[in-house]
């Protein structure tokens, strides 16, 4: 199997890895970091979503063979000590209920925030469209990325 | 409410030990000999050890508290409020307070679940015994340092004080509280001085769930440990015949292809049985692999042949057989009052009508998956189940070993719904572990969770009422379902006691398909049917209909019948509350209203949906909740499972659609099966009626009346009754949306 060397959270890491291995698995069974989760493997749920050069992209959707040259950040790396203001919102809020979505919720928020300093009600329901919530915790969510907007500016 | 009986409560629940490495006191309390009388404890207190209790507290040196939370958590929020409650009679700062979750105890435990919604009910009074008993002894040990009575002495906030004004810390007197006997008859706090119930208490793992921590059994890792995925019949009802791997090993990583099969069909054989095994009976092939995408792939590349004897089902044959058996004469009665035919023959007039609801899936967002390590001399299970006993039990049976030798470790869920109740994941984990002689995860796939389920019943209910002198006079109630009929005490909820002429009848047919709990089993849709049913009473009628709801309420307040456990007063209360909240009949042009109240898991809920038209369409812009769960623990964590219940309710009522054609399902994940997302997601409101009654459970009781008060309120703005779910079908049928 072929050598890939991935930038994740800012380390260089080495693995060995057939080349359409999802960047999800790679990062859950290879790397430990298990933040990052599984929960429709098609893209259409948002639980495995992290960053590649800043954007929200969905990791099981990602093979690992062409992701040498990109930065790709996940969950683990959003911050050192949890409390990026998108974090710190989710706690103040208190939005998880059972939490498995949350990571995938914060990551799609915090790419978000980054183009949108300053976003409309309508603009966080959009941009959070499509990221499931089974506990349907998206009263919260919504209010979260508002708090850390305001965090942010 | 009734009180417990205080003999439960004597000190041979306690276990007490000043036996810790760290130094320090953990007292033990067994919750379940309080909870229910009828437990067994052990006669030989001597013997005892930890594993004989399941709520634990300890107290190191430094008076820092740890509290180990005896129940699973699936998101309903009990890991941080049930250890507040036996915080709250300890009396210590929450600040100082860490919470672990405890393992499963084999023993003499019963209710290490995570369902019906009875965790803090059945909990309530044993915490509240367990902290101030363990709060009592630490008072005593002081008493005997100071060489006083220790009625002279109190506590608070981890601090116990004496007359002369003299203070110790709890850490300070540990060890010699643990030398006491454990006091009988401690009193117990007066609800008005509580300083932790009722306060907003952030969930106890917010900071892991932020950050991404290893918490949920899909994040579980052992040494040594390979992947395996499962390929299940794809039709219920079918066996395997053959199967070709050819493709599969080729796949990098796959380290081999093996059946399972054996070991579930002992289970059966053996007569044993256990209402979580809902498990088919065929021969399964089993993908082990290097990694979880080798076993994914691996599996996707299998071929193999099934046959079944009995004819494919559909859902055509469904709808056809159960509507076959409302219109026949073979039901069984659960619930007869008076003599409905009497009442419809003496009637003004009589209403007919029926009611749908499709099989539904679970969809928990962590999908299926469990840790089985399986030796001759132990087992070793880790993973997500809401009924870990029971998984255990059946494993035990499975494999002739002792209960003792299985150690099952209960992680944080990704959504139970009800879905882990049943343990057939459990039960195929270890019986590949057994075969191939390895620690194994077995992971599902979205695709296995929602084709391979133990889905909510297809169900249909035909109402008949009649309306005499402007009354409703009878009232006719048939279920007709997939597999199993409604349980327990639904048969006596609203309306039993409150209509003179009154029955309720049952019946189901077989299916291959396996069906089983659903979050607010049966209540979910039976809610629906039954309070869109009564608006259309009202509006016969001509009244309102709530004014409707509340006169017929008047009716069961004072009933002698044992088997009606809803109030009447309670409901007229939470009815009243969110009539008033919700500004019911007052607003504003363009906004339309729908009323439900429901009674189920204990707790009173009333809602009222508030719906505009956009371009002609219904949106769902808000709804107003009151319930009634006596005693708020958490606020925060109780608006959010009244929040989540009424979204979950309307999410499922508006789009959830699970068809059978040649006996398959016709969705297999998210791309074509709809979830509630934000954008359709209304404001929620949620308000509790105060009393100082027993609290009662949250995690079910918000959505039965969702699907009726958004129906109502649709057919406010529409004029156009919703008698089947999906609603946005209903809709699209009548050219109400494109």
């Amino acid at each position: 199997m072929p050598n890939y060397t991935l930038h994740i959270n800012g380390k260089e890491r080495d693995v060995n890895a057939d080349e359409d291995t999802p960047l999800l698995w790679i990062l859950r069974d290879e790397f430990d970091l298990v933040g990052t989760k599984f929960g429709c493997g098609i893209a259409q749920c948002g639980a495995c979503t992290v960053h590649i050069d800043g954007v929200a992209t969905r990791s099981c959707q990602m093979q690992v063979s062409i992701l040498e040259d990109v930065k790709i950040t996940t969950i683990e790396g959003l911050s050192e000590d949890g409390k990026h203001p998108v974090q710190e919102a989710w706690k103040e809020i208190d939005v998880p209920q059972c939490g498995y979505c949350q990571a995938g919720q914060i990551m799609t928020a915090s790419a978000f925030l980054e183009e949108n300093k300053n976003p409309s009600e309508e603009e966080i329901r959009e941009a959070m469209q499509g990221n499931i919530c089974r506990c349907a915790s998206y009263n919260r969510i919504e209010k979260a990325v508002k708090v850390a907007s305001e965090k942010m500016s | 409410m009734s009180s417990q009986n205080k003999n439960n409560f004597s000190r041979r629940n306690f276990l007490k030990t000043s036996a810790l490495a760290s130094g320090g006191l953990l007292i033990g309390f067994n919750l379940l000999a309080a909870c229910k009388p009828e437990a067994v404890m052990p006669v030989d207190i001597k013997n005892l050890n930890f594993n004989d209790f399941n709520a634990f507290i300890k107290i190191s040196d430094e008076g820092y508290v740890t509290l180990f939370s005896p129940n699973p958590e699936i998101g309903q929020g009990v890991k941080t409020s049930m250890p507040m409650i036996i915080a709250e009679e300890l009396d210590v700062e929450w600040s100082k307070v860490n919470v672990v979750q405890g393992a499963l105890d084999t023993k003499n435990f019963q209710r290490q679940v995570a369902g019906g919604s009875q965790s803090i009910r059945f909990g309530w009074d044993a915490l509240r015994q367990t902290g101030a008993t363990t709060k009592q002894m630490l008072i005593n040990a002081a008493a005997v340092k100071w060489n006083v009575n220790a009625s002279t002495c109190k506590a608070s906030k981890g601090i116990i004080t004496n007359s002369k004004g003299d203070k110790l810390g709890y850490g300070e007197v540990v060890n010699e509280a643990v030398l006491l006997e454990v006091p009988e008859d401690v009193k117990l706090k007066e609800i008005k001085d509580f300083t932790i119930i009722g306060q907003e208490i952030v969930n106890v793992d917010i900071d892991k769930i932020i950050t991404g921590k290893p918490m949920f059994g899909l994040d579980y890792k052992a040494e040594g440990m390979v992947y395996a995925t499962v390929l299940r019949p794809p039709v219920f009802g079918q066996k395997l015949v053959s199967f070709n791997a050819d493709e599969t090993k080729k796949v990098k990583g796959v380290i081999d292809v093996i059946t399972i099969g054996d070991k579930v069909r002992e289970f059966n054989k053996s007569g044993k049985r256990s209402w979580t095994f809902q498990i088919s009976e065929s021969d399964k092939v089993v993908v082990i692999a290097k990694n979880t995408w080798a076993a994914i792939k691996g599996k996707e590349v299998l071929s193999a042949k099934w046959e079944m004897d009995s004819k494919l089902e559909s859902t055509e044959n469904h709808n056809e057989t159960l509507n076959k058996i409302l219109g026949g004469r073979e039901l069984n009665t659960r619930r007869e009052d008076g003599n409905v035919k009497n009442a419809f023959a003496k009637a003004d007039k009589v209403i007919e009508r029926t009611y749908h609801s499709p099989f539904i899936p679970h969809n928990c967002m962590e999908p299926m998956n469990f840790y089985a390590d399986v030796t001759s001399e132990k087992i070793h299970l880790v993973g997500p189940v809401q009924t870990p006993q029971a998984a255990q039990g059946v494993v035990a049976d499975m494999f002739g070993i002792d209960k003792d030798k299985i150690y099952l470790e209960m992680t944080r869920m990704g959504g139970g719904f009800g879905r882990r109740l049943y343990g057939d994941f459990v039960y195929e984990a270890a019986e590949i572990s057994n075969a191939i002689k390895k620690p194994v995860k077995l992971t599902s796939t979205r695709e296995d969770d929602m084709t391979t389920g133990v889905y909510k019943p297809s169900v249909k209910y035909r109402i008949k009422a009649s309306l005499k002198d402007g009354k409703v006079t009878g009232y006719h109630l048939k279920e007709a379902a997939v597999n199993s009929n409604m349980y327990g005490s639904i048969p006596n909820f609203f309306p039993a006691g409150c209509i003179p002429n009154y029955k309720v009848e049952t019946g189901n047919h077989k299916s291959n398909i396996t069906t089983g709990a659903w979050r607010a089993p049966y209540t979910n849709f039976l809610a629906f049917a039954e309070q869109s049913f009564f608006d259309e009473l009202a509006s016969e009628l001509n009244i309102d209909t709530i004014q409707l709801r509340l006169d017929l309420l008047q009716n069961v307040k004072n009933t002698t019948d044992p088997n009606i456990q809803y109030s009447g007063q309670r409901m007229e209360d939470t009815i009243k509350l969110v009539k008033e909240k919700a500004n019911w009949g007052k607003t504003k042009e363009g906004v339309y209203q729908g009323f439900a109240a429901y009674y189920s898991h204990n707790t009173h809920v009333a809602e009222i949906a508030e719906i505009i038209l956009k371009d002609g369409f219904p949106v769902i812009k808000k709804v107003i909740v009151a319930a009634d769960c006596g005693v708020v623990v958490n606020p925060t964590g109780a608006r959010n499972q009244v929040e989540g219940g009424v979204l979950d309710g309307i999410g499922h009522a508006m789009y959830a659609d699970l068809s059978f054609k040649d006996g398959k399902p016709s969705n297999k994940n998210f791309d074509t099966y709809r979830l509630i997302r934000m954008q359709e997601t209304p404001k929620v409101e949620v308000y509790f009626v105060q009393n100082e009654l027993s609290p009662t459970g949250l995690g079910e009781p918000g959505l039965p009346p969702a699907g009726g008060a958004v129906a109502n309120a649709i057919n406010a703005a529409l004029g156009k009754r919703m008698y089947s779910q999906p609603f946005v079908k209903e809709l699209k049928k009548s050219a109400f949306l494109g």
